[in-house]
Formats: structure tokens, C-alpha cells, sequence
């Protein structure tokens, strides 16, 4: 089992040519392997490290053990590349590896969806919105989600290999981290509160000359979220909204 | 906008950096709407207005998160469409916003339906190479990756393109002959956008233990402030 206390190092170089790669991890996704191309293509430089280096047996074995199915949150992947690094070149059992690439796709991908599809992402959304509502420009709105979303995205990759690299394949102790465990729900309820106040105020700025008929607007509002709520999981709103715009345009045309 | 297929190049260019953006490289979500929109705008030099249609399609992009193999709209090279057709229409104009909406949801749903089709041409490609990554072929696993991240480039150059041809000629003629004062069109498009909007965050919050007192709360506190503003 690797995760002991002397920690080799990754140099720098290594270390920046594996953070670039996991940008592109999901770059062949697809439904057979998933993520498992691009988890043998995020570790391959490192890998080359491995006794005889890229003509080696050790190499080829690794790199046709990684490319198989594996899926996981893409960002969270980072986590598991890092373990499966340090793995490799630990010279830990293949059957000990196997047993990791098995277990690690679940909770990698439930944290990441619920920390970011679910919260960061969307309460990213809602301060850009509620900025560009209180009268932001164009490139400060911009720099602020792309800033603030990109801060948390790029750190947790790079915690995340680094994690993998330090803890090897015990890297599931890091997956209980409180902010891990617990920030899911925080991130939810401060999305609820900055998603609240941006929705109407954002709404207000783009509406325009067209405040006098907010009456008009919020009872439309209301009543078209209820519906979309009601129909979840049978119809997604975009697709509602389409056929809804379709026909207004229709109408304005033929009226 | 232009009708010279040439003029849409820059766009198509921004619409493949853009839509590879959204799954295959690098995700820093340069795609969503509210940036991807306003890039678009910036480069026919109306950047408010391209924000404008960014904040708009962002409201049915709340909606749409994209979790592993389930299949959502592409809104990369949808918000280059949309927010460019709405910045080549001068302000004031009826049915801008309506039709360059319109316009990025249809790309949207195609760019959604493009992204499968890649995906399982990606699982043809991967067949194709198994021998020899089975056989630990390191330059076999790049190359098949570097094919990947290169059709996906493709993919949402041409979307984009195609999009831009069909649609800025429907743009010019449909905001010609709209029928309805552009404070009303634009009321009802923004009202059926905040629609979408508000239930994409309830459906994200509800699960969360006193996420919905939250919700109600920002919703109160919204209303205030816009009330002041």
C-alpha cells in the first residue's frame, strides 16, 4: 500500500505536464470507456518513469490497464490519477489497483456532481447574474464568474493530484474532508440565497423599458416555473421554452 | 450582420473554442452563456448587447448541469449564435431578443445532439485502436485523444457556422415583419427565461435541508432591490 510517510517528490515539471493533460481528460468521452482514455493519457508522462521507460513492460502494462472504462467527476479524476501515479510507480500489485479503479469511480463522482454541477457552478451563474442585475459591465461580469468559478475549479485539481500523489491508493481519507462532505450543502443553500436576490434583479435590468409590465411579468413567471417544476422529469424547461418562443414568433408574424 | 459567409469565420472560430470548452478542454466554462455570449458580442463590437443575451440564456442554462453521459444542450457554440445575431440588431428593435433566443435554443438542441453523435464516434475510435492500446501503446492513447479534442473542435466550428448561415438571414427578415411593440416581446421572452430559471434552482436547492427558506428569501430580498434600482 502506498501513502507512507516519505512521500517521494513530483517535480514541478511532471507535475504541470499532468495538471494540462487532466484539462483534457474527457477530450475521446465516450459511452463504452468513459473517462478511460483520458486517465491513461493524463498519467502517460509520469509513467514514462517506470523501470525500461516508454519501451518497458511495466509501461505498456500500465498504460493498457488505464485506458479501460473508468469514470468519475472530471475535475475530481485528478484525485485518482494521482493515486494511480503513485501506485504504478510504487510497484503496488496490479490486483490492489484493479480493486481501486473499481471502488474509486463512485464517490468521486457523487462529490464532484452535488460540490460543483450542483453548487458551485450554479451560485457562480447567480453572482454574475445578480452582478450584471446591479448594473456591472461586460467585462466585470465576466472576469468575476470566470475568476471566482475558475478558483475553485483549478484548485481542486491541483489539490486533488496532489492528494492522489501523497496518499496513493489510501487517497479515499482525503473524500472525507469536511469541506468535501459537508460543503455540498453549504454551497446549496448560499446558491439558494445569491440565485433569490439575482433572479428578480437581473430579470428587472433586462426587461427595461418594459418595467411597467412587471405585474404582468411575475404572474408569468410563477406560473411558468410551476408548470416547469410539475413537469420534470417529463419535459426539461429549455426544451418548453423553445416551443413557447417558437410560437410567439409565429404569432407576432402572422397576427 | 454581413450576409458574407467570410464574415462569420472569426464567429465560427469563437463557436469550436467555445463548444470544445463545454466537455472536452479545457471546461473553465467559458462556454456558459453569460461569457460566451458577450465574447461573441465583443467581437462585432457590442459587447453590452452580447451580454445582454448572455444574462438571458443563462437563465435556461441554470437549468441544464452537465453530469457525466446525460444529455444536455450545448450552449458554447448556441451563445456565439444567439448573441451575436442579438448584437447585429440595433437596440430597440422588436423580436431581437425573442428570435436570437430562439435561434441559440434550436443550436443548443442540435449542438446537444451533435455531442452524442461524437461520442459514440469517439467509442468507434477507441474500438478501432483497442489492439494496440491492449498492447500498451502509449502513442496510441495520445493519438486517439488529440482525435477526439480535434473533431470536437470541428464540431462546434461548424455548428456554429451552419447556424450563423441559416439563421442571420431569418434573423434580418423575421425582425422586419415583427408585429409587436419591442417593450412587450421583450417582456415576454425575459418572462419566459426567468421562468425556466427559477425552477432550475428549485430543482438544485430542493434537496437541501432549509434551501427552500434561502430561496424565498433571496427571492424577497430581489424583489427589493430591483424595486430600488
Amino acid at each position: 500500500m502506498t501513502g507512507d510517510a516519505q512521500t517521494p517528490a513530483l517535480p514541478l515539471h511532471l507535475r504541470a505536464a499532468i495538471l494540462l493533460r487532466l484539462l483534457a481528460i474527457q477530450g475521446v468521452w465516450n459511452y463504452e470507456t468513459m473517462l478511460g482514455n483520458g486517465i491513461a493519457f493524463a498519467m502517460e508522462p509520469a509513467l514514462r518513469r517506470l523501470p525500461g521507460g516508454r519501451q518497458g513492460e511495466a509501461y505498456r502494462t500500465a498504460m493498457a490497464r488505464h485506458s479501460g472504462y473508468f469514470n468519475a467527476h472530471p475535475y475530481l479524476a485528478a484525485v485518482a490519477v494521482g493515486a494511480l501515479i503513485r501506485a504504478e510507480l510504487d510497484g503496488v500489485p496490479a490486483a490492489q489497483i484493479d480493486r481501486f479503479r473499481t471502488a474509486a469511480p463512485g464517490p468521486l463522482g457523487s462529490v464532484g456532481d452535488r460540490l460543483i454541477w450542483a453548487g458551485w457552478l450554479p451560485l457562480c451563474s447567480s453572482l454574475a447574474l445578480l452582478a450584471y442585475g446591479l448594473g456591472a459591465g461586460p467585462l466585470a461580469v465576466v472576469l468575476l464568474f470566470l475568476l471566482t468559478y475558475n478558483f475553485v475549479h483549478l484548485g481542486l485539481r491541483i489539490w486533488g493530484l496532489h492528494a492522489g500523489w501523497t496518499q496513493g491508493l489510501r487517497v479515499a481519507q482525503a473524500l472525507a474532508n469536511p469541506l468535501l462532505r459537508q460543503g455540498p450543502a453549504h454551497v446549496a443553500r448560499a446558491t439558494a440565497l445569491v440565485a433569490g436576490v439575482a433572479l428578480p434583479v437581473a430579470a428587472h435590468a433586462l426587461i427595461g423599458p418594459g418595467r411597467v409590465l412587471l405585474g404582468s411579468v411575475l404572474a408569468a413567471v410563477a406560473a411558468g416555473a410551476t408548470l416547469v417544476t410539475l413537469l420534470h422529469g417529463r419535459f426539461e424547461g429549455w426544451r418548453l421554452a423553445t416551443l413557447a418562443l417558437a410560437t410567439f414568433v409565429l404569432y407576432t408574424m402572422v397576427r | 450582420m454581413g450576409g458574407d459567409i467570410l464574415f462569420y469565420v472569426p464567429l465560427a472560430v469563437l463557436g469550436a473554442v467555445l463548444g470544445l470548452d463545454v466537455v472536452s478542454f479545457p471546461q473553465a466554462m467559458i462556454s456558459r452563456p453569460i461569457v460566451a455570449s458577450t465574447l461573441a458580442g465583443g467581437l462585432i463590437g457590442q459587447p453590452v448587447r452580447g451580454l445582454t443575451m448572455g444574462v438571458l440564456l443563462e437563465f435556461f442554462a441554470l437549468e441544464s448541469l452537465p453530469f457525466g453521459a446525460s444529455r444536455y444542450p450545448e450552449w458554447g457554440s448556441a451563445a456565439v449564435v444567439g448573441g451575436s445575431l442579438f448584437a447585429a440588431i440595433p437596440d430597440g428593435s422588436a423580436g431581437a431578443m425573442s428570435v436570437a433566443a430562439f435561434a441559440a435554443l434550436v443550436t443548443a438542441s442540435i449542438g446537444s445532439s451533435s455531442m452524442v453523435f461524437l461520442r459514440r464516434w469517439n467509442a468507434i475510435w477507441a474500438r478501432g485502436q483497442q489492439r494496440r492500446i491492449a498492447r500498451g501503446s502509449g502513442s496510441a492513447v495520445v493519438a486517439l485523444q488529440l482525435a477526439g479534442l480535434s473533431a470536437d473542435l470541428i464540431r462546434g466550428g461548424v455548428l456554429t457556422l451552419v447556424a450563423l448561415v441559416v439563421f442571420s438571414p431569418l434573423n434580418r427578415a423575421i425582425v422586419g415583419t415583427f408585429s409587436m411593440s419591442p417593450v412587450i416581446s421583450r417582456a415576454v421572452v425575459v418572462a419566459v427565461a426567468s421562468a425556466v430559471g427559477l425552477a432550475a434552482i428549485w430543482k438544485v436547492v430542493r434537496t437541501t435541508a432549509g434551501a427552500r427558506w434561502w430561496l424565498a428569501a433571496g427571492v424577497g430580498a430581489g424583489f427589493i432591490i430591483a424595486g430600488t434600482l
